[in-house]
Order: C-alpha cells, then structure tokens, then sequence
C-alpha cells in the first residue's frame, strides 16, 4: 500500500527528545496555569469593561497603592534578573555564586510578598475587603492567586537554595534550577500585566 | 493477612499486595484501576437515571422494593417491611433530607433535582473521563507507543488517588444536610450561587470541591500523556505512524489541560459567592450571571470533545481490524480531529443562544458551532470508506464499533437543528437536548468504550472476555438504548422541558405514555450491564486463556507478551510501518505488525532491555 515505502528502517523516523521530560512537563504545568489566570483576568476584564465607572460607584473612595505597587514591580523585575543569574553561573559551575543569586532572589521575592501583604492590611482597614462589591472581590482574588504563586515560587527557590548549599547541582546537573528558574520567570512576567490592568488602567 | 502472604509466594520481587494493586507505579495497573473505578461510577450514575425515570413514568408513585405499599397510602396501615421501616424512620424527632425530598418512597422535587444533577456530574467527569481517557489513556499509550511506562509513573499514581478523593468528596454530597447539588450539571448562576434558591447549602460546596480536585487529577494525567507521547515513543514511530487512539487521547489530553482550569477558575469565584459573600455572579452586588456561563462553557464546550474525541479514536483502531483494511484517510482523520479541537474553543456560545447574547454574537456562534459539522463528516465518510468493502468480522468489539459509528451520526444530525439559533429557540432545554447529548456520549463514547473494554481485555487480563454473553449484552444495550432515547426526539419537539418533575401536572399529560416506554427501556438498558459487569468480573477469572494476538491487529500493544509484563517490552521494539497495514496485496499475512522488518535485518543493535528515553 501506500506506506510500503517505508518499510525499511529509516533513520531519519528516530525519534529524539526535543526536551527533557521535566521541562516539558512545567511548560505543560504552566499552559494550564495561563489558562487559570486567563479564565480570572477574563473576569476582571468583563467587570472593568461592563462598567461605565471605575471603581465602580459604591466603592469610589478606593485608592489602590499605585506608587508603592509599582516599586514592588521593580523588586519583582529584579529577582527575576537575579534568577538568571543564577541560572547562569550554575551553568559554569559556580557554586558560590549560584547560593549568593538564589539567595537574592528568593529575598527579592519575600520582600514583594510582605510589601503586598502590608498594603492588603492597610487596605482592609480602609474597608475595602472581599465582600465589598465586585471591585474588592476582583481584586483579593486575583492579585491573592498570584500572591499565591509568589509564595510557592519563594518556597520552592528556598528549596533549591538548600539543595545548592548541599552543592547538589554542577555545570551538568542543574534541572533543579532550571525548572524552577521556569516557574519564576511565570511569576515574575504575569505580574506587570495584572498591575498594568488592576492598578493602572 | 492471607493475600499478603500468597503474595509474597506469587511474586518474587519485592511488591507487596499494597505497591502491586493500590498505590501501583505500573501503567497498566492504574489503567485497570480506572477501569473498576469508571465501571463502578458508571452502575451509581445509571441509578440515579433509573431513579428519576421512575417519577417521570410514575410520577409521585412510591419506588418499587424500596418504597411504601399502595395500600399503605391508602389506608395508612403498614402491611409491608418497606412500609414499616418508612414508619419507623418517620418517628424520628429529628427530620432528616431523605426523609422529607423522599418520604415513602416517593421522589420530591428536591430530590428530584439533585438526582438529574447528580447523575450528569458523575456521568460527565467520573465515568466518561476516567473510563476513556484514564483507563485507556493510560493502559494503551505506553503500549501502543512502544515504551516501558507513562513518564512519570509517581504523578500518574497520583493522578488516579486524586480522582478518588474527588468521588469520596461528591458521594459524601449525598449525605449532608440539605442535601446534594441540585442546580443541574451546568451549576447556572445565580441558581447554584445563592443557598436559597435551591435549599441546598454543603452539597453544592462539595460539588464545587469534588470538580476542582478532579481539574486537578486531570492536569497530573494530562501532563504524563503530553509526555509521554511528544518523549517517550519508540524509534521510528514517527508523529504519523501513531494509531489513531493515541492521536486522539494526545489531542484530548491538551484540551483537558487548557480546559479545565477555565472552570476551576469560574467554581473557585462560586465557592467565593456561596462561602465570602463576595458577588462575581450576583447582579445585585455588581457581578455578572451570565460570566458564569460563559465561563462555564469556554470550558465545557472542549469538554464536549473530551468525551467524544478517545471514542472516536478507540472505533478507529477496531474498525480498521475488523475490516482487515486501512483506515481510510489516516492523515485526514489527524487533521480532522485536531482541526475538531480547535473549532471547540470557539462555539461556546451556541450553549447561550436563549440566555440573552446579542442575536449577532449568536449568528457568529451558529457559523462556527456549523463548521463542526465538516470535520466530523469526514472522520464519518473515512470510517464508511473503511468498510467499504472490507472482509468484515462481526466479533463483539465491532459490533460496539458499527454501533458506534451509526449512533454518533444520529447524535451528530440532531445537532445540527440545535446549532441552528432560530430552531434552537424552540428545542432549547427540552429533551430534544437530551436526546442529542445521550446519542453522541452513551451512543457513541460509552459504546465505542464498551467496545474497547472486549477488544483489549485479553490484552489487559491475558483472558478473552465471553463472546456470547457479550453479544447479548451488545443486542440488549443496542435496542433498549434507542427506546429509551430515540422517543425523546419526539417529546421534546412537542415541547417537554427537560428538568420537570411531574410532567402531569403540566401541560405534558398527553405525553405520559411515551415516558412511560422510555422508562421501560430504562430499566432493561440498565439490567443489561449487570450482564456486563458478570462478563467483565468472570472472565478476569475464568475467560478463555488469550493469545498474544487474537485480533491479528498490528499496533505495539500486540507485540508484547500476554499477559504483559512490568517494563512491557522485552526489547523496546522499533517500528518499520504504519499502524493500519491490513490486507496489502502480496503479502503473507493479512496483517503486517508495525515492528516487522521486511527480512531486511535491522541495521542498529537491538536496544538493551531496561533502557528507557529519558
């Protein structure tokens, strides 16, 4: 039949692995993760658009914490940066200064947790909570599930960071780092969208 | 005691009874494991349909067996055990759910709904996607691709004890006050949001909870089957020499992932409305109700396909074996599914054209949801164009497959007038609706599944299942199905809504004798699978001993031993042919195996056993 053709063994059909088993599966993890977060901005955005002001009028004495928000932005930026760092001199090796970056990094990322957490008290005692109105609900919730995220992502660099200080990984062996270099690098690039949509615009 | 001690005789590794059957590591193990499991769920969600089939046949009648005598209504005298234990039950001071939505045996319209409710819930996401995507995801795909396991066999454990956790959770709906989720399988806001509307307050929560843990026992799937289809297959089994099961639960298995997490997303913001009184989905805070269906159905669209999409895969594999031909179109019937998968994402609204969408928005829906229809007559047109002049075998797995094939166009032709918005105003939400959904899902899926459960059960238990049993099973199921759901067409044309609890107390008396035959077949079309269920567990035991190959079918799975060994392979086999090589003109043998080699030895030193890509 048609496929007669190939039936000989051909070499070119080997089949090699485009990526390791692990990086396919966060990357997996994380095309269901978008997806969490897409269904939620979804939600945002039909409240933001459906209404004719913002904040809606029972809650317009709401000010969001753009000023401090936005430095947090620049803090989160940064771990980031550092995570790459990481992921760099791990690459050559370097043990030290692959503790030193994690580190960093995993500061970098509480320092974002407790400065949102602080504001989120401030807010509350404002009044402005989970059950005042769709405003405040959006809010909590969306910017709690990337809290959420944060917090496991700084749970995890701690984690990877002790695996480091046991000198675990090498120039050939760091899937540890890299996966979750992966995660955070997630973390890190959905917040300035959901600042740019809940605190900005 | 005495299992854990003949197992250590049996087996000479170090598996005990508890890594061997209940937290097994083993591919197959989990597949046989979801299997039990889905055909459990399958005999609790067919009896909650018996139970509401009763009160629409007889509405407000007692239960047979379990409730009160006639003459007990009548006279208020006890004269039977049921009677007295109802009496007994009703002295209680305290007065519990069952007791007040069933008293005596008689269905209220509480009970009712929870019952509707719940049967589509279980049916939905604990039989259907458990049976075919868990059982046979993941029993076939490291056969039929030619590997030793899933790739990541702990997550795949996992995976199932998670699932189990989510039917613990929403059997447990059952048993709180108030009673279980009653706002229907859809869970419409403002309906399940708000506790008054329907009395019920735990049970919808656990709803929520059970369909959450189950998104997530679906991720830890899905993540092993993207795996292991894209790392682990083996040499030259190329993306197009895979069987067309495997392409199917690959492409499900990336809808489930970007599915699911829409909804758990939208039953997250629900457990907010209900349990932190926030408002998402009530106007009077601000939310928006209609949110909820769209969130509902951008997942529930997709999931529409989940369940029909490894039906169509498994018919695919039995149809070309028993035509002893090639499927006909392969790379069609690939491009066909996926391009199904992609128009899925995008008709979501024609589930809304009666929920107040902006009649424009409704005309796109209706092009898309039209467009559907092409590839779906394709894979129709390929499966014909397979039998066209096959040598056809009428065994019990394609006898579930011609089944298959013809009810899913009956389900597929009914679809068409609901994706049509101006009929769709009228059919919307009767049982036309019902009709459509049972002859796609139980037409087609479960009876493509059933189909698959006599095709690979020598390959999952060494032992054939039995052929004559099956066959009555096969004819019963068949005809009782098409009773209980072809006259739904009727009734639902002539107007019967399909959530109503006492049809005579409408204007729908004039139909009670039709729903008095569809309940009849009800009850036969649910006798039937006790003679599934005594085939499936007696023949795991006493069936005929299986050979490697009784099908003379050519995929991987095949190839390995019966009854199939951990690690599967002897040596990981290579592949030198497509899947679908029967009946090719001078040839030996009808069939050629994808690992035969066409005399020419294999060029590459055989792989070691115990290697695995990774």
């Amino acid at each position: 039949m048609s496929e007669s053709e190939h039936a000989t063994y051909d070499q070119s059909a080997d089949v090699g692995q485009p990526t390791s088993n692990a990086r396919l599966a966060i990357l997996i993890v994380l095309g269901a993760e978008i997806m969490f977060f897409a269904g939620l901005i979804g939600t945002f955005l039909v409240f933001r658009l459906g209404s004719v002001t913002w904040p809606p009028p029972t809650q317009a004495d709401v000010r969001l914490p753009i000023g401090i928000t936005g430095i947090n932005t620049i803090v989160l930026l940064l771990s980031g940066y550092t995570m790459i760092r990481a992921l760099r001199t791990v690459r050559r090796g370097l043990q030290n200064q692959l503790r030193i970056w994690l580190l960093v990094t995993g500061v970098l990322g509480a320092i974002f947790l407790i400065v949102q957490g602080t504001e989120w008290v401030r807010l509350v005692h404002h009044g402005f909570t989970l059950s005042s109105g769709v405003y405040g609900s959006i809010f909590y919730v969306l910017i709690g599930c990337h809290a959420l995220h944060a917090l496991l992502a700084v749970v995890w660099v701690l984690g990877v960071l002790a695996k480091a200080v046991a000198g675990r990984f090498s120039a050939d062996q760091h899937l540890g780092v890299e996966i979750c270099a992966i995660y955070w690098t997630f973390v890190v690039v959905l917040w300035p969208i959901l600042y740019v949509l809940v605190y900005l615009v | 005691m005495n299992d854990h001690a003949n197992e250590s005789h049996d087996h000479h590794h170090e598996e005990s009874f508890v890594s061997k059957y209940i937290f097994s590591l083993d591919h197959k193990m989990i597949g046989k494991q979801f299997l039990i499991y889905g055909l459990i769920m399958f005999m609790v969600g067919g009896g909650l349909a018996l139970l509401f089939r009763w009160q629409l046949a007889w509405p407000d009648k007692p239960l047979p067996m379990i409730g009160v005598s006639q003459e007990y209504l009548d006279e208020g005298e006890a004269v039977s055990e049921a009677d007295r234990r109802w009496e007994r039950w009703g002295e209680d001071d305290e007065e519990n759910w069952f007791e007040r939505t069933m008293y005596g045996g008689i269905i209220g319209p509480e009970f009712y709904n929870a019952l509707f409710t719940m049967h589509a819930t279980i049916m939905v996401f604990f039989v259907v996607v458990p049976l075919l995507v868990g059982a046979f995801g993941n029993f076939l795909i490291p056969l039929m691709i030619g590997t030793r396991d899933m790739a990541f066999p702990v997550l795949n454990m996992l995976s199932f004890w998670t699932s189990v956790l989510g039917a613990v959770i929403l059997m447990a709906g059952f048993f709180v006050p108030g009673g279980h989720a009653a706002a229907g399988w859809t869970g419409y806001a403002p309906l399940s949001s708000v506790p008054d509307f329907t009395g019920v307050i735990w049970g919808q929560n656990l709803w929520c909870m059970a369909l959450i843990v189950m998104g997530v026992s679906s991720l830890m799937g899905s993540i092993n089957y993207i795996t292991t289809v894209i790392n682990m297959r083996a040499p030259g089994m190329t993306y197009f020499r895979l069987p067309l099961v495997i392409w199917s639960l690959f492409i499900v298995a990336i809808l489930l992932l970007l599915a699911f997490p829409v909804v758990a997303s939208a039953l997250a913001l629900l457990l907010f409305d209900r349990m932190a009184g926030t408002s998402f989905f009530l106007a009077e805070g601000g939310g928006e109700p209609l949110l909820w269906q769209h969130l509902f159905w951008f997942f529930g669209h997709p999931e529409v396909y989940i369940l029909i999409l490894p039906g169509m895969g498994l018919a695919s594999e039995m149809i070309s074996v028993f035509s002893r031909k090639p499927i006909f179109g392969y790379k069609s019937m690939v491009f066909a599914m996926i391009s199904i998968a992609f128009l899925s994402w995008v008709v979501w609204g024609h589930h809304m054209f009666q929920s107040g969408m902006n009649p424009q928005l409704s005309m796109a829906f209706m092009t898309t949801t039209m467009l559907i229809a092409v590839p779906s007559a394709i894979k129709t047109f390929n499966w014909l164009g397979t039998l066209f002049r096959g040598s056809i075998q009428f065994t019990v797995p394609m006898l579930h497959t011609l089944a298959f094939v013809s009810m899913f166009v009956i389900g597929g032709l009914s679809g068409i007038f609901m994706a049509n918005s101006p009929v769709d105003i009228h059919i919307h939400d009767t049982y036309y609706i019902v009709a459509h959904i049972h002859y796609v899902v139980f037409g087609g899926s479960v009876f493509a599944l059933f189909g698959a459960v006599f095709y690979w059960f020598p390959k999952m238990f060494g032992r054939h299942m039995n052929a004559a049993l099956g066959k009555i099973h096969f004819w019963i199921s068949f005809i009782a199905f098409n009773g209980v759901f072809f006259p739904m067409h009727i009734i639902g044309v002539a107007g019967h809504r399909r959530r109503i609890h006492n049809p005579l107390d409408t204007d729908l008396a004039h139909l009670q004798g039709i729903n008095e035959f569809i309940t009849m077949c009800a009850f036969i079309l649910g006798a039937a699978q006790i003679i599934l269920l005594v085939n499936v567990f007696w023949s795991m035991f006493k069936g005929r001993v299986a050979e490697q190959n009784p099908w003379h079918a050519n995929t991987l799975e095949w190839h390995a031993p019966t009854p199939v060994p951990h690690g599967n392979f002897d040596q990981i086999p290579r592949v030198y042919h497509g899947p679908y090589e029967y009946s090719v003109p001078g040839a030996e043998t009808d069939w050629i195996p994808q690992t035969q080699s066409d005399g020419e030895p294999s060029r590459d030193e055989p792989i070691a056993a115990g290697a695995t890509a990774d």
